[in-house]
């Protein structure tokens, strides 16, 4: 059942990423152009939604659906927050896509992209293999 | 022009976006962030004694499922009701892009870079290898990319989450005025 679901909800994101064209390459070069509202207007809408969402759940003391405290961690704060920062913001220019709308091109069927996947995991993996190295 | 083959506005995709993270704390307390399933996946298949490869993966298994949903809506969104009109871009980014010989927006992304016979050519190298590597090393390293800190991180007020989603910005600002140009020029037919 909750697993249902959260293929439920990640199929609805999928297919509102086609319709909203987020996964859209000429939208993020139109963004960082500043020559278009689409992209900061879906990004603002999504923070502000959620920003109300997650203060009723405080507010109302909203649970699990299976009755639980809703709990979530911190992100702490390094070097990497800043320097990966950028260099995710170089590779989401040249792409045109973030993580999720990498996943979501290849199964909208943009073959090309699984290169991009690809990469993507070996880019985590060599990060992972010199994070020792790196300052943070 | 039906419903389902779109385009939607921001505002709708934006307040889908939004539900996404209450949604998965409801269902389950999952915390909305998806590139972490690139961790995940190394961690599955090459680990190769890494450190930071060696944990459980198996509680993460809910990703994985969520972005094989993503997948799926994104097959049916794109093949099943595909948008028949050319993408809506604004003027000024169309001639600038024009300049390059980048005319076709019958697709999401445009066939003179994202095609199967330019994998193999340094349009590939750049903007398949390259980019991608720089999204899975960057995501990593920043803890976190458009999902985990822009929305989630940002909708619960982390600070840390704004200075990466500036970060975020500052880089892809930086590389479309300065470096996307030079890079098209070079792939340029």
């Amino acid at each position: 059942m909750r697993s249902f679901l959260i293929f439920l909800v990640g199929l609805i994101f999928g297919f509102a990423f086609v319709k909203g064209e987020i996964i859209s390459w000429f939208r993020m070069v139109e963004m960082f152009q500043l020559k278009s509202f689409h992209m900061y207007g879906v990004i603002g809408t999504g923070v502000v939604v959620g920003l109300i969402a997650m203060q009723i759940i405080k507010r109302f003391n909203v649970k699990t659906i299976d009755g639980e405290p809703i709990t979530y961690e911190k992100k702490k704060f390094t070097k990497g927050t800043i320097i990966g920062g950028f260099i995710f913001g170089l590779g989401w220019c040249i792409t045109g896509a973030c993580p999720g709308p990498i996943f979501i091109q290849v199964g909208a069927g943009l073959i090309p992209v699984a290169v991009t996947l690809l990469f993507a995991l070996f880019g985590t993996w060599v990060y992972g293999a010199t994070r020792e190295k790196l300052p943070h | 022009m039906s419903i389902l083959q779109g385009p939607w506005h921001w505002s709708i995709v934006g307040i889908i976006i939004g539900l996404t993270v209450p949604a998965l704390l409801i269902i389950d307390n999952k915390r909305f962030g998806i590139s972490l399933t690139l961790r995940h996946l190394c961690a599955m298949c090459v680990p190769m004694k890494i450190k930071f490869f060696d944990y459980d993966w198996k509680p993460y298994k809910w990703l994985l499922l969520f972005v094989v949903g993503t997948m799926v809506g994104g097959f049916i969104g794109n093949q099943i009701f595909p948008n028949p009109n050319d993408i809506i871009v604004a003027e000024d980014t169309k001639s600038f892009l024009a300049q390059y010989g980048i005319n076709d927006y019958s697709g999401l992304v445009p066939s003179e870079i994202f095609s199967v016979d330019k994998i193999l050519s340094l349009s590939g190298l750049i903007f398949l290898a390259i980019g991608g590597f720089l999204v899975g090393f960057g995501t990593r390293y920043a803890d976190g990319c458009t999902s985990g800190h822009s929305i989630f991180g940002l909708a619960t007020l982390q600070r840390t989450s704004l200075i990466a989603t500036i970060s975020f910005m500052a880089g892809g600002f930086f590389c479309t005025h300065l470096i996307l140009p030079y890079l098209l020029k070079v792939i340029m037919p």
